[in-house]
């Protein structure tokens, strides 16, 4: 592919920290490595510092004194944003109203002092690329979000940057769009073979595009993996509860079981001081005919999805549990079930 | 029913202060080509009073242009950036600077000019010159172009776009020039167009900094009024409309909201 | 980071230096000119202790206090009117009430000269009905028509702005529970144009208290403080209290802007 120009680089940040002018600390001390032509997502809920660390990656804030930026071992702490090479693709795409979608396309170009022919080239390439030919002549105005949407994007990697780094890019739009543009910036970042850095809050968007996910809470890192990873073994509890959603029974182990008021659950390897388990209602299932088990409890409410019932099950704890049913049949409120859990998704955190 | 009656009478009023506003405009112009005006119209028309205005204040005119176009100039030199600094860096100390820069406007002309003249009369060869009147007139008209820009600039989200253009290898100079010039015109030519229309009709100050070789349209006009007939007073008014009703009209045009466009989403 | 501050101190320069040199520097120095007269310090007391020119300042700020009331009245009425109901005519209607927007106050004053003068319109008009002849534009009713005329245009345009800003849908709730059109104008619509009327009113204000021009084509006899003072510099060569008097003036009126400021919440624009 043309448009990995340049290599992709690797970035390390080696103790940033970032604490603004009021007093308030964004980010507390941060080690991260980043590979070469990997696509990274920063996960977290709003203030968790990961725009922060985007900023400081792309040089738009510079970390507090000690903290480090290498680009391929390179120390560019102090070097500004214009002199880094990185393409940036923001949360209100940044467009300039003063250009059309030509000029904001070509701009990074304008810029270099390429010569216009090729800068034309380059734009004609990165329109077609973006499926937005018909749109070159457009003012910003005339877009709409979607369309906004592409030209940041083709304008961030018309320049061949070293880096792409997208700061909460489908935020704008609405639910069905970001769908789609989710999967087109998947298989953009993938055929571009690109160094990603992706922010979202949306655990979603953050699952699909990622290699790796750095998930963050207050400032700090709370666990870096794969997908699989932090979705099956999350590190903390912050971890378990913001992706996907977590079930919870509070009770004692007891003879290779899980006693807990709804009833026990037979669990051998289990460490033998637990008194909380946590797992994914996908791990839980409401079970059928006369099969005994040893959990049981009342449905609380239930809501028919057309592919399954989700069924909030009341069993004396304070929250319900969650569980995703795809029995043929109708739950009512108070319907006793029994339920049955797989003791491979249990988690003590 | 009494709605209906309430409608006309707002309307009336309306149309009354209407015409409180326009019949003097409209008198003066006339006067200024009547013959003898106490007599009335039926004593002929006549550009005769035009004319003796264009001989004996033609300077003034040629003067308060100069003067608007040099204001003009100086107001975008040093308004257009300080606005920029303004927009950009929203603390205590720039709020007390733009607090500051509009007391030119707030304290009444009579007191700027005095001011001036015990600090730099003594310097006879600036006193003397319109740049003495210059002077005072971009400290006036300053506010104006300051705070049209600011306006402009704060309703765009101008952090963003610089990093959108720092982020694509633009330094501060190239920001400066490509992002925010151009996303600031229409509050630069909004001020401008404030800038010449009132540095052409400053009297409060200008009447205490001028000469008698530096005397602007405002000066001639209120010299005209003291010592001229109604008729040469009325035509010199007739003379001063008409330079300033372009400005006036595009003034207008500027203060009309432009209906904001709206975008559907495209089926994608 | 340290590099663009450095920079956007440079583009504040040229500004700065051109405020402090001509403006700052000449006002403190005119303060201090103020102290400086016969009388001292006491020039500035005496706006307060002189009769003369107590009587001036109180003149002024009626002429200037009616003024606002006035054309907050009268702006108030046609600038909701003109903003609710769109007629054919209305934009020319519009047009006409902002077109004296910055004539200076030199022209208003041969304005009211045309209106009120020795033959001006109101006094044709009034010889033919009554036989007698109406003049009064040189006298502090001529300035309050003035200063009237002044304020019109752009006190319309604020209330025009702020109207448009308002939310009909208030009205119609109003108007839902029951409220007469009486009502919905004393709580809905005054209270939500009230920020605009403060802001347009101190500017009135303002401009009434320290404009010169139109005092200064009607006659040199109106006793406002403008006039005093140009009579204490030009006649009297008295520029001690000619500055002492301008500096009161000058706080005076910039405290009307800022109190205005601070009770309208938003950014008051300065006259002109």
């Amino acid at each position: 592919m043309t448009d990995a120009g340049n290599k992709p680089v690797s970035i390390a940040l080696t103790n940033c920290s970032k604490t603004f002018p009021d007093g308030t600390r964004a980010l507390e001390p941060l080690d991260l490595a980043i590979h070469a032509g990997e696509t990274v997502v920063f996960l977290g809920p709003s203030g968790c510092g990961k725009t922060t660390t985007l900023r400081i990656i792309a040089g738009l804030e510079e970390p507090d004194a000690g903290g480090k930026v290498l680009f391929d071992g390179t120390d560019v702490t102090h070097l500004p944003i214009e002199q880094r090479n990185v393409g940036m693709v923001f949360q209100s795409y940044a467009l300039f109203p003063n250009m059309t979608v030509a000029g904001n396309i070509g701009y990074g170009l304008k810029i270099r002092k390429v010569p216009g022919a090729q800068i034309k080239a380059r734009v004609s390439e990165m329109l077609a690329m973006m499926q937005i030919t018909r749109l070159a002549d457009r003012r910003i105005d005339q877009l709409s979000g979607g369309q906004r949407q592409r030209v940041a994007l083709a304008r961030a990697i018309a320049v061949r940057p070293r880096a792409l780094l997208l700061d909460e890019p489908l935020t704008a739009l609405d639910a069905k769009l970001r769908d789609t543009l989710r999967l087109e910036i998947d298989s953009l970042l993938r055929s571009l073979g690109i160094t990603a850095i992706y922010v979202t809050h949306d655990q979603a968007e953050a699952m699909a595009l990622g290699d790796r996910i750095v998930v963050m809470e207050h400032g700090r890192v709370a666990q870096i993996g794969k997908p699989r990873d932090i979705y099956q073994r999350p590190a903390t509890r912050f971890v378990a509860e913001f992706i996907g959603t977590m079930n919870r029974l509070t009770g004692s182990m007891n003879n290779g079981r899980f006693i807990c008021k709804a009833g026990g659950i037979a669990w051998p390897e289990a460490p033998a001081n637990a008194t909380e388990i946590l797992f994914r209602p996908e791990d839980i299932r409401v079970v059928e005919g006369d099969e005994t088990t040893g959990l049981q409890g009342k449905v609380a409410a239930a809501f028919f999805l057309g592919d399954r019932t989700r069924l909030f099950v009341d069993v004396g704890e304070a929250q319900p549990l969650v569980i995703e049913s795809t029995a043929r049949r109708d739950f009512s409120h108070g319907d006793p079930v029994g339920l049955a859990i797989d003791p491979r998704g249990l988690l003590v955190l | 029913m009494k709605r209906r009656g309430l409608f006309y009478l707002q309307l009336g009023f309306t149309l009354l202060v209407c015409a409180f506003l326009v019949v003097p405009v409209f008198l003066s112009i006339m006067a200024g080509l009547t013959v003898n005006y106490f007599v009335g119209i039926e004593s002929g028309l006549t550009l005769r009073w035009v004319m003796e205005v264009w001989n004996g204040y033609r300077d003034t005119i040629f003067l308060s242009i100069g003067l608007s176009l040099a204001c003009l100039a100086v107001t975008l030199v040093i308004g257009v950036p300080a606005a920029y600094v303004l927009a950009k860096r929203q603390t205590a100390l720039t709020r007390a600077l733009e607090e500051m820069l509009v007391l030119p406007v707030a304290v009444p002309g009579l007191a700027t000019a005095l001011a001036l003249i015990v600090t730099y009369g003594s310097l006879s060869g600036f006193r003397t010159s319109w740049a003495f009147i210059l002077v005072g007139h971009v400290l006036f008209t300053l506010p104006f172009m300051v705070r049209s820009v600011l306006a402009v600039l704060s309703a765009i989200d101008l952090k963003t776009l610089e990093e959108g253009a720092a982020s694509l290898g633009a330094g501060f100079w190239s920001r400066f020039r490509d992002i925010v010039l151009p996303n600031c015109r229409q509050g630069i030519l909004a001020g401008s167009l404030m800038v010449v229309t009132l540095s052409m009709g400053e009297f409060n100050m200008t009447w205490l900094l001028h000469t008698p070789f530096t005397k602007t349209l405002p000066v001639g006009l209120a010299d005209a009024y003291a010592s001229l007939r109604l008729e040469v007073g009325s035509a010199y008014t007739l003379v001063f409309f008409l330079m300033i009703m372009p400005l006036l009209l595009a003034l207008q045009a500027f203060a009309k909201p432009r209906p904001t466009k709206f975008v559907a989403e495209d089926a994608e | 980071m340290r590099h663009e501050t450095r920079r956007l101190i440079l583009l504040l320069l040229p500004a700065g230096i051109v405020f402090a040199a001509f403006f700052l520097l000449p006002m403190a120095r005119l303060f201090f000119i103020g102290g400086s007269g016969k009388t001292g310090w006491a020039a500035y007391a005496a706006i307060l202790t002189d009769s003369l020119y107590l009587d001036s300042l109180l003149s002024t700020m009626a002429v200037a206090a009616a003024t606002t009331a006035a054309t907050l009245v009268i702006s108030g009425i046609s600038g909701v009117f003109l903003q609710r109901h769109k007629f054919p005519g209305n934009a020319l209607l519009v047009s006409m009430l902002t077109f004296p927007l910055a004539f200076p106050g030199v022209v208003i004053g041969f304005m009211v000269i045309m209106l009120a003068g020795r033959q001006g319109l109101i006094g044709q008009v009034t010889q033919a009905l009554t036989g007698e002849k109406l003049v009064f534009a040189y006298t502090i009713a001529g300035l309050f028509m003035g200063y009237v005329y002044f304020s019109i245009p752009r006190t319309i345009l604020t209330v025009m702005a702020a109207a448009e800003k308002l939310d009909p849908k208030l009205e119609e709730a109003a108007r839902s529970l029951g409220a007469s059109p009486w009502r919905v104008l004393l709580d809905v619509i005054i209270p939500g144009l009230k920020p605009a009327f403060i802001s347009a009113g101190a500017i009135c204000f303002a401009t009434a208290v320290g404009a010169f021009g139109t005092a200064f084509t009607l006659a040199a006899k109106i006793n406002v403080l403008p006039m005093v003072i140009y009579t204490e510099f030009t006649l009297s060569a008295n520029i001690a209290m000619a500055a002492a008097l301008s500096f009161v003036l000058g706080i005076v009126t910039w405290l009307v802007l800022a109190v205005a400021r601070t009770a309208a919440g938003s950014s008051v624009a300065a006259a002109g």
